[in-house]
Formats: C-alpha cells, sequence, structure tokens
C-alpha cells in the first residue's frame, strides 16, 4: 500500500506518480489522505491499480480515468469521473453536478444522491445511483446505462438517444423525446447485473425504463406541396 | 415598356429593398418547408473588414526594408505562459478547426499535409481525431469541444495543444448540427451515436458552467497531460474584451478570437448573419484585455474570421495579433467551391463560389462529404501541396507588406501602420480614418 499525503506532496506529485503506473505495476493499492477537496485527484490514470481516497473531492476526481478503480470515502465534487474510458469509481457520499459526464465506459457507482445533469451527454458507462438524481440527469445521454434507485428531478432525459434508464422511485418530468419504455426480460437481466455490480439492495422488477422516442432523430419537415 | 396610359409617363416595377427577391425567395421557402434553412459558411452579408483597413507603408518618415532581400521574419511562439512544451510554428498562419464528418477523412489529411509542408499546426473537430489527420500533422491541435465527441485521454496526450471551444464566430452562443446524410458508419462509430441521425452537438459544455468552473477544467487538462501542452480557449466575437479577459484569468495560454465571417459546417442562416461581430471589431477589444493585464505576447492571441490572404494577415498582426487562422480559404485551396464542377453545383441549385450546403454531404469537389464516390474526387496529396502554396503566398504577400513598413518581423507590424477608409472601419477597428489623427470614440476626442 503507497500512502500519499496530498497536502504536503501536492497535487502534481499525485498525479505524476498515478499515471507512471503501467499495467504491469506491483504498487496497485494506493491510499490518498488529506484530500480535503481539492480538484482533479487521480485524473488521466490508466493502470489497474486501486486508489482509495479519504476524504472528500473537489471537481472532476477520476477524471479521464482508464482501467483503474478510484474509490472516495467521502463526496465528490462536480463532474466526477468525467469522460471515463474504463475501471471503476464509487463515492461512499453525495456526487454533485455532471457526475459520469460523457463517460465512455466503465463504472460509477454513487451510494449517495447525485446532483443535476448526472450522466450528461453518457457515451457508454453505467451510472448506478443509491439515492435520487438531480434535473436534467442523462440530457442527450447517448448510451450506456443509468440506474436510479431513488427518485429522479426534472425533465430526465432531455433529447436522450439510446442510453437506457432505469428508475425505481418518482420521475418528476420527463424532458423532450424521453419516454417511459416497457421493461422487457432482457432489460430485467442487464438490470439485475447492474445492481449487482453496484452493490444496490433492490429488486429489478421495482424499476421502470425510460429511453427515447426517438422523435428528434431526424429533422421534422413539412414537404407536403 | 408597353404604353397604355395613352402616352402618359408612368412609374417603372422597383424592387423592394426591404423585401428584396432573396429576401422574399426565403420566405416562400420558409412556407413551404416549415424549417429554418441550415447551411455551411460564414456570414456573407457585407460588414466591415480587413478591406476597410490600408496600410501606410514607408516614405521619408519611415525607413522601408528592401522588400526580396532582408531578413523579415515570420516565426511565431504559441503558449508560452504555463505550458512546459509551447509550439513553435514557422508563420503565424493556422489552420482552424474543422471536424471529421463535416470533412471527408482525405481532406483532413490534406489539411494536415499542407499545414506541416508550411511549418504550421492543424486542429482536429467535432468529432475527435483521426489516424489521418495525426499521422500528416506535425504539429496537431486537438479541440475539447461540448459535445465531447470522440475525446479520450490517448489523444489528449498525443496532440500538441488543447484547444477549449467555447464558441465560434458564425454561431456564438450556439450549438451544431450534423444532418444524417452525412453520418457514415465511420462518422457514427466515432461518435457513438446511431447511423443516419441529425447528429446535434451542444452549445454548451457538460462539466462546467462559468470562467470560475473553466479555470478547474484547464487544470485537470493540465494535469492529465502533465502541464506539457499549450491550452488555447477558443471564443466566438461578441464581447471581446471581458471574454479574452475571462478567458486569460482561467488560466489560457492562447485566446482564439473568431468573428462572424468563420465559416462553420452547418447552422442556421438566421445565427450565421445575425449573431456576432465582425472580427475587426473584435481585435482591438481582445488587445485592449491582454494589455490591461499586462500580458499582450505572454498570452497569445489568434484571429480568424474572413483571413483570405497576407494582407489580411498583415492587417491582424498591426492590430496586435500573433497569429491568425483559416478555415474556409483552407477548403477553397484544397478545391471547394471550384467552378470546374460548376454544372454539378447548377444541378444541385447553385454556382460556384455561392456552394454553402455542406451539410448535404453532396460536395461536388469531395470534400465537404462522407460518400465513398465524390470522396475518390479529391485528392489528399495535390490538396495539401495547393494549401502550402497558398500558406506560402499569404505568407510572402504579408512579409511584403511588413517590409514595405519597416518592419523585420511580421510582429513588429502595429496600428500605427494602418489607416480606416470608412467610419464604420476607424469606430470597430480603432484605426484613424485615412488623412485624419481621429477615430469616432477616440479618447480625449470632442468630436
Amino acid at each position: 500500500m503507497q500512502t500519499f499525503d496530498l497536502e504536503a506532496q501536492g497535487l502534481r506529485n499525485l498525479n505524476a506518480a498515478l499515471q507512471a503506473q503501467s499495467t504491469e505495476t506491483n504498487q496497485t493499492a494506493w491510499e490518498i489522505v488529506n484530500a480535503r477537496g481539492s480538484h482533479a485527484i487521480a485524473v488521466g490514470l490508466d493502470a489497474p491499480i486501486e486508489v482509495n481516497v479519504k476524504g472528500s473531492t473537489g471537481y472532476y476526481c477520476a477524471g479521464m480515468n482508464k482501467q483503474a478503480t478510484v474509490h472516495v470515502h467521502g463526496s465528490a465534487g462536480p463532474g466526477v469521473a468525467e469522460n471515463m474510458m474504463s475501471g471503476t469509481v464509487i463515492i461512499e457520499g453525495d456526487a454533485s453536478q455532471y457526475a459520469g459526464a460523457t463517460a465512455n465506459g466503465g463504472t460509477l457507482i454513487i451510494k449517495g444522491n447525485a446532483s443535476s445533469r448526472c450522466g450528461i451527454s453518457m457515451k457508454g458507462v453505467d451510472i448506478i445511483v443509491h439515492g435520487n438524481v438531480g434535473h436534467m440527469s442523462a440530457f442527450m445521454a447517448q448510451s450506456g446505462n443509468l440506474v436510479v434507485c431513488g427518485d429522479a428531478g426534472d425533465a430526465l432525459g432531455d433529447s436522450i438517444y439510446e442510453a437506457r434508464l432505469f428508475v425505481r422511485g418518482s420521475v418528476k418530468s420527463l424532458g423532450a423525446d424521453c419516454i417511459e419504455k416497457e421493461m422487457r426480460p432482457e432489460h430485467i437481466e442487464i438490470l439485475k447485473e447492474l445492481l449487482e455490480r453496484g452493490g444496490c439492495d433492490a429488486k429489478p422488477e421495482e424499476f421502470k425504463r425510460y429511453g427515447s422516442a426517438r422523435k428528434l432523430y431526424n429533422f421534422n419537415i413539412d414537404n407536403a406541396y | 415598356m408597353k404604353d397604355d396610359h395613352k402616352g402618359a409617363p408612368r412609374t417603372v416595377p422597383i424592387q423592394s429593398a426591404t423585401f428584396s427577391n432573396p429576401t422574399n425567395a426565403e420566405i416562400r421557402r420558409a412556407a413551404a418547408t416549415g424549417i429554418y434553412d441550415i447551411r455551411g459558411g460564414g456570414s456573407k452579408r457585407k460588414v466591415p473588414h480587413f478591406d476597410d483597413l490600408l496600410f501606410l507603408g514607408a516614405s521619408i518618415s519611415r525607413y522601408a526594408l528592401e522588400g526580396y532581400r532582408e531578413k523579415c521574419d515570420t516565426k511565431v511562439t504559441l503558449g508560452t505562459r504555463f505550458a512546459k512544451k509551447p509550439i513553435e510554428l514557422d508563420i503565424p498562419v493556422t489552420i482552424a478547426g474543422m471536424s471529421f464528418g463535416a470533412l471527408s477523412g482525405p481532406a483532413k489529411e490534406a489539411l494536415g499535409r499542407g499545414a506541416s509542408m508550411a511549418g504550421t499546426s492543424t486542429t482536429t473537430g467535432d468529432g475527435g481525431m483521426t489516424e489521418e489527420e495525426r499521422g500528416h500533422s506535425s504539429k496537431l491541435v486537438y479541440q475539447v469541444l461540448p459535445s465531447r465527441y470522440g475525446m479520450n485521454p490517448d489523444d489528449l496526450r498525443r496532440c500538441d495543444a488543447i484547444e477549449v471551444v467555447v464558441g465560434q464566430g458564425a454561431k456564438p452562443g450556439g450549438g451544431g448540427m450534423l444532418l444524417g446524410q452525412k453520418i457514415s458508419d465511420r462518422v457514427a462509430q466515432m461518435r457513438n451515436l446511431p447511423k443516419g441521425i441529425d447528429q446535434r452537438s451542444a452549445c454548451r459544455h457538460p462539466d462546467w458552467t462559468g470562467p470560475d468552473d473553466l479555470e478547474i477544467k484547464i487544470m485537470e487538462l493540465r494535469e492529465i497531460t502533465a502541464w506539457e501542452k499549450p491550452i488555447y480557449v477558443k471564443i466566438g466575437g461578441t464581447r471581446p474584451y471581458f471574454d479574452t479577459m475571462l478567458a486569460i484569468k482561467a488560466g489560457a495560454d492562447v485566446v482564439v478570437l473568431d468573428g462572424m465571417q468563420g465559416g462553420t459546417a452547418a447552422t442556421q442562416d438566421v445565427f450565421i448573419e445575425h449573431v456576432g461581430l465582425p472580427i475587426i471589431a473584435c481585435i482591438g477589444e481582445a488587445v485592449r484585455a491582454l494589455q490591461d493585464m499586462d500580458l499582450h505576447r505572454e498570452v497569445q492571441l489568434i484571429v480568424s474570421g474572413g483571413i483570405r490572404g497576407g494582407a489580411d494577415v498583415a492587417k491582424a498582426l498591426a492590430l496586435g495579433a500573433d497569429a491568425v487562422a483559416i478555415g474556409t480559404a483552407a477548403m477553397i485551396a484544397l478545391g471547394d467551391n471550384d467552378p470546374r464542377w460548376e454544372s454539378e453545383y447548377n444541378a444541385l441549385g447553385t454556382t460556384a463560389g455561392a456552394y454553402d450546403d455542406w451539410h448535404e454531404g453532396k460536395d461536388p469537389a469531395g470534400i465537404t462529404t462522407q460518400d465513398p464516390e465524390l470522396m475518390k474526387r479529391f485528392d489528399p496529396i495535390a490538396g495539401g501541396r495547393h494549401l502550402n502554396n497558398f500558406l506560402k503566398v499569404m505568407t510572402l504577400e504579408a512579409q511584403t507588406i511588413a517590409r514595405a513598413c519597416g518592419h523585420n518581423h511580421l510582429h513588429n507590424l502595429e496600428p500605427e501602420d494602418l489607416v480606416s477608409l470608412t467610419m464604420e472601419a476607424a469606430a470597430m477597428a480603432k484605426i484613424p480614418l485615412a488623412g485624419t489623427k481621429w477615430y469616432p470614440g477616440m479618447p480625449g476626442s470632442s468630436y
């Protein structure tokens, strides 16, 4: 276990050390202490290492992550795991705005609530939220899965493309072109696996599925005459 | 005219200046289709531009340099503020961001070839970085756009500079659109969206909102790339003084400022023609912001939007820019809108020089298309050579003017070398009207 005191050693040294780890590294376990809400902790990683952050983080923790597991033992500021490509990010507390924004792959698990725009423009990531998500979540969501064990705020899935949204609680309102869809057996199977991966104590049958009506996919042009 | 009034004089038909034929045609088109006009390119209306400025040249009060013999340097270094590895260019003319998707792969390759031969940089665009573009560009600027289509950390690390795009001159405050006709399998795969749908590019970034957030975003990008890459911030010409100041405050190494004449792959005509400022109204304000922060030349300024030749380059630099970027002119150099395709332009209901339906993917020149058959018409090697030639001519022209003004580096061109031909240009560029020492709004001026 490598322990890194962020306050004493500084952000640049931390990220340089983590980014220097190769796929074959034997320094696979890292602990970061004195995080104190710093921004850009553990960004741009590209190795199968596990990073445990003790405390809460600022903006963009685990941004553009590949392969690594980043575990925040606290809450996360805006843009956690933004544009993640692969790996796993786990937030023990709450996540602020834009959690998992534009992420292409990997798994983001938020054990508390997520604020607005969770999963905005998501491009393949799986996001599993134990609590609620705020307004405009999954805005322009392209692909991947967003699981919400609690409630969703206004305008869920506005202008959504092909992402799947699973919500157990209430949805305050659906955004443009987002509709409730039939929960078929294959969706139950997908959701079951996601809930297991996210460590959620919930049954797939309790959820509703939402997705795109695909009515905004092309301009509606009147060529009647 | 037929006389049906028994020889009495009568009026002749007069077309309304307000309801002109093009205006009426647009009303009829809108009534028939129910959709606003979408097109490519930049503003087509006549606005105050570099043509409204003149150089004074040397005489007794200024000493000229010999036009062909004496040294007139053209090199520029971008990213000297924070980046460990600034970009060094041989010429102050760069290639602006244009997306793979809007342009074909071979067209992007040609831009890389031409720019590399000329010793300058090219820029990605919405849709990510292609191998042909990276492979043929010795210096490649990677755009971070609101859509983040194709965005990934590997490309971020293999670029030479990063450009955070906040806006562009053709549509400040607006997003983009790539219509389904151009969404080939490859484009769809790179953007992670279904083939054939109309793809929206968002107008706002998904993970930051204001300048304080942008500062943190830039810090994240620096942390991911070990503080090596210059970070540009691109803004559309709207409030250039404040936007430049905020971009600098957020940590930009380079500010890229794009006027309303700058092109786009596709957006609403109403947006292109009615939102944003001409570039000559922007440069002076951006320079004033840099000077007020005591960072002029330390944070570099690249300007774009209607740059067509060496005179425009020289004028932009004289107003205080460090470099320019070209988009539309580069496409024309590659062969876009070439009269040799006139019959095919006619078949599309247009003519060479006016073709702007780049979003439809039917470009006879094979540049703004993903159609495999049309793409075959475009030779990226010849295109690259033509672009290099054009960049060389632009540079020679700018050097000619600089020497005539007595300068041994293009960056020594200064506002005092210029005069304005019109009141509008004088007011916008803050360059005195020819034959006077005055421009409208001049501090201390009583008239």
